[in-house]
């Protein structure tokens, strides 16, 4: 029971307080229900038009990025050829960066000069269609891909046998089978589309933006709580009925049978040229931004040279920052180190906790809620946690607002779903007589936790942590409202140097950018070694 | 010596009773095994008996000494799985090593070796368990059950994954370190051969009760009801007058298994043959015979027979056992099955 209550507490005061007192504002005025609030905020036709505009380009970035993940996640994980291992890190790859990194990469792209410079996408709303897709196609990718990859491809030979063609068999067989994971990808890739911030806030300038950048505009430049507040509320609906979709998509699909992943793949055919060629040409598309991001970094105003990478030691023209960017980033290191600790603590109980199979069918309901409740903090947007916090943990018994304990734990929330859902499949994969085997050898349930659950799920546990250090150093949404003054993170100082064009400002935020990319980088070629499958799966 | 009585013993689930009121004893160094069909309750039982079920009712006891609430850990006996159910991260070695460890037994490799020696599987401590076959998995099973010491040792369909040949060299080399290690063993099966070849005594359950126990030979010449003959594989039963034409000193009902009727010149008996379905030793055959009936029979190669042929029929006592009103052998908990089969009983193994 201590297992469940420690997540649950932490849970509850750090994640529903704080959003369930933003939905307070938005309903209640002076103690009575007021939905006031949202006919004059929904009247407002900027509102609407950034509803829309969230919704659309939501839709529209899932779609795109199911088509292209689809044909990628055959090749990578229904052929087999040299190189496979690295195709894959790097279509994973974007899914880890930074945001404010995606952002400023795509703006040395597409600004003038940029290597796409002359399509003239900077500031419009495609611009911010390709940093949706560059970060989100991995989701499909992976998600349908470790699907894909333990289909029993006698299926499909059973069909052609009976007589139908390719494309008959693709659309009876094969695609029905992967639709609870397409369904599953899609939707997690919806919510992580409508509620983008940093990479919005870069490209999206004043025309475009979402939801949640208007939540930040309306809560920092306006000071309007309110209407910040009845933002927050529609958003939170929108996440939970979607958050319930996925969870329906991924109990579906734990009814398929597995096979052995070498038993299903084959060597490339004729037949899989265009997806292959699918592949390469994303594969381009998504090095271009980071190519160009190096590139720009090393390109200084007196030519090609370190000079931006020198700056960093001190605090930018006309004094931009409060720090030097290399202070900033040993703060980033080390809140994230802070914020990796507690996820994986409370990640870490709350799966064993959930992986577990009581009888009574009211416990397992419960069990069953948890489980959503943990992946709430995935969708719910991180400004409205970061705003939540502001507004309830500045008083009594939680008067934290100054204390440096608020970003490592903002930023633990927002790891915490990826690490349960990188720990919980593992766990839930244990077959329960395993236990009792170890039970009956004479072990306590004390052992038995230690040397059958710990054990088998301690390689998941470090890939988790590498995910979480990575999602954590690169956390912008809830970082930017908690963040001191005097304690800036790194995607902060960068957000601010772009914000002070002018002298080496940008340069700066260039190599800053690397620098963070390279951290993050590093991180997550150390998990891919560990070989887990599930991280990064939904 | 009576080393465990079981008393009573209920489980259910959601309503489902899958083990009813079973009362049942094992002596020390006593093989029992429990003989039923799928679904019959016996893994549920055996599970009860290492402490894994919560128990409706009934009582486990050891030497006397109720252990019903004594947690599994506790309880000093060792579980098989079908599967093994081996560690995956850790070696052949630290598999079998892990009781020592929980038992506190400094330099255990002698007793792993020495494990390793008994199930035929020296020098394979430092493979990895993934890298094993399915019968080299469940050998070390074994030696992991037994590497404590287990004061009885208890084994849930332990061969059942395993394909035919290799499940019967097994069940001959269990049965042998079984009796040269003195184990007291309970051990769950739905395979007849594999019950005879292993076990001192055989349990039969059926429907969550126990119906039967007995020595194997008991248990195969005298099942207790239609019902448990049928199970063991006798593919027809007879009454009355139809059972003494088959055996005159019968004074019940009778079973026959397929091989006791035998299609041959100038048998006994004639019968017309109704349906006859080609087998590697000659044919399966369906028999109307005089005065019995429907059963079922074989031909053998040199005899070759179509439907419709009227032929010879001769009955072979080994495959003919005699149903026995109250079972034989120890300790019994029959609760009279009932069974309303006509006279000749068409149902087919």
């Amino acid at each position: 029971m201590l297992g469940a209550g420690v997540p649950l507490a932490f849970v509850g005061v750090f994640f529903a307080w704080p959003v369930l007192a933003m939905v307070g504002r938005g309903l209640f005025v002076d103690g009575a229900l007021d939905l006031g609030g949202f006919s004059d905020v929904l009247a407002r036709p900027r509102t609407l038009r950034l509803i829309g505009l969230t919704i659309g380009q939501a839709a529209l970035a899932s779609v795109v990025c199911v088509l292209l993940g689809l044909p990628i996640a055959h090749v990578l994980y229904r052929l087999r050829f040299r190189g496979r291992r690295m195709l894959r890190a790097l279509v994973v790859l974007p899914f880890v960066l930074p945001t404010v990194v995606v952002g400023v990469a795509f703006r040395t792209l597409l600004r003038d000069g940029g290597l796409l410079g002359s399509l003239r996408l900077d500031g419009t709303f495609a611009a911010i269609m390709l940093a949706l897709v560059f970060f989100n196609v991995a989701v499909v990718v992976r998600t349908v891909g470790n699907t894909w990859e333990g289909l029993d491809s006698r299926q499909e030979e059973a069909a052609r046998v009976l007589g139908a063609g390719p494309v008959r068999v693709w659309f009876t067989v094969t695609l029905p089978r992967l639709a609870p994971a397409i369904t599953s990808a899609a939707s997690i890739v919806f919510l992580f589309c409508s509620t983008a911030f940093g990479v919005v806030l870069v490209l999206g300038g004043s025309r475009f933006g979402t939801i949640e950048t208007e939540i930040y505009l309306l809560t920092t430049q306006f000071l309007d709580l309110r209407a910040a507040s009845v933002l927050s509320v529609m958003q939170l609906v929108v996440v939970v009925a979607l958050l319930l979709l996925a969870a329906r998509a991924r109990g579906r699909r734990t009814a398929q049978r597995r096979v052995d992943a070498a038993d299903a793949v084959h060597s490339p055919r004729l037949g899989d040229a265009p997806a292959i060629a699918v592949t390469l040409l994303v594969a381009v598309f998504l090095a271009l931004p980071i190519v160009s991001l190096v590139l720009r970094s090393l390109h200084t105003a007196d030519g090609w040279g370190l000079g931006n990478y020198i700056a960093l030691g001190g605090t930018g023209s006309r004094n931009a920052l409060v720090v030097p960017v290399w202070v900033a980033l040993g703060n980033s290191l080390q809140i994230a180190v802070q914020a990796t600790v507690i996820a994986l603590v409370i990640g870490l109980a709350a799966s064993l906790v959930i992986s577990r199979r009581p009888r009574s069918p009211g416990l397992r309901r419960a069990l069953a809620g948890f489980d959503g409740a943990l992946m709430l903090p995935l969708g719910v947007s991180a400004v409205t946690v970061g705003f939540g916090f502001l507004i309830t943990l500045n008083q009594p018994p939680f008067d934290l607002r100054s204390s440096p304990v608020l970003v490592p734990i903002a930023q633990a929330l927002v790891a915490l779903p990826l690490v349960v859902r990188t720990i919980l499949p593992v766990l839930a994969g244990i077959d329960g007589r395993l236990r009792e085997s170890a039970a009956v050898l004479g072990s306590p349930p004390w052992r038995v936790m230690r040397d059958v659950d710990l054990a088998i799920v301690a390689r998941p546990v470090l890939a988790a942590s590498g995910f979480a250090f990575a999602v954590a150093l690169g956390e912008f949404g809830a970082t930017s409202f908690l963040s001191r003054p005097d304690r800036p993170t790194l995607p902060v100082v960068i957000f601010r140097l772009i914000g002070l064009p002018g002298g080496d400002n940008f340069g700066m935020a260039l190599a800053a950018s690397v620098v963070l990319a390279a951290v993050t980088v590093a991180i997550i070629a150390l998990v891919e070694r560990l070989r887990v499958g599930t991280m990064g799966a939904f | 010596m009576t080393a465990l009585s079981v008393e009573g013993v209920t489980v259910s689930f959601d309503g489902t009773t899958a083990v009813d009121a079973v009362t049942l004893d094992v002596a020390a160094g006593e093989v029992l095994g429990i003989l039923g069909p799928s679904g019959s309750g016996k893994s549920t039982l055996l599970r009860s008996v290492a402490g894994l079920e919560r128990l409706d009712a009934g009582r486990v006891r050891w030497h006397g000494d109720d252990i019903t609430a004594l947690p599994v850990h506790r309880r000093g006996f060792a579980l098989m799985f079908q599967d093994g159910q081996l560690f995956p991260h850790r070696t052949v070695e630290e598999n079998i090593a892990y009781p020592l460890r929980i038992a506190g037994e400094r330099g255990g490799s002698g007793r792993v070796d020495e494990l390793l020696e008994l199930v035929g599987l020296a020098g394979f401590g430092r493979r990895r368990v993934t890298e094993l076959s399915g019968g080299e998995q469940q050998r070390v099973a074994l030696a992991r059950s037994l590497a404590a010491r287990p004061r009885m040792l208890l084994l849930d369909e332990p061969l059942s994954a395993l394909d035919r040949e290799l499940r019967e060299r097994l069940a001959g080399d269990l049965r042998r370190i079984l009796v040269d290690t003195g184990t007291t063993a309970v051990f769950v099966t739905h395979d007849q051969d594999e019950a005879f070849a292993v076990s001192d005594r055989v349990a039969v359950m059926i429907a969550g009760r126990l119906v039967q126990v007995g020595t194997p030979a008991e248990v195969w010449r005298r099942p207790g009801s239609a019902q448990i003959a049928r199970f063991l594989g006798y593919t027809t039963v007879l009454e009355g007058a139809a059972a003494r034409l088959v055996d005159p000193g019968a004074s019940g009902a009778i079973a026959l298994r397929a091989s006791a009727v035998v299609v041959a010149d100038g048998g006994q008996i004639t019968a017309r043959v109704v349906r006859s379905t080609p087998a590697v030793d000659g044919a399966r055959v369906r028999l109307a015979v005089d005065e019995i009936g429907e059963v079922d029979g074989v031909a053998g190669a040199g005899l070759p027979v179509a439907a419709g042929d009227v032929v010879g029929v001769r009955f072979d006592a080994v495959g003919i056992a005699r149903l026995g009103s109250s079972p034989l052998g120890g300790v019994v908990a029959s609760r009279g099955v009932a069974d309303d089969s006509p006279l000749v009983d068409g149902a087919r193994a």
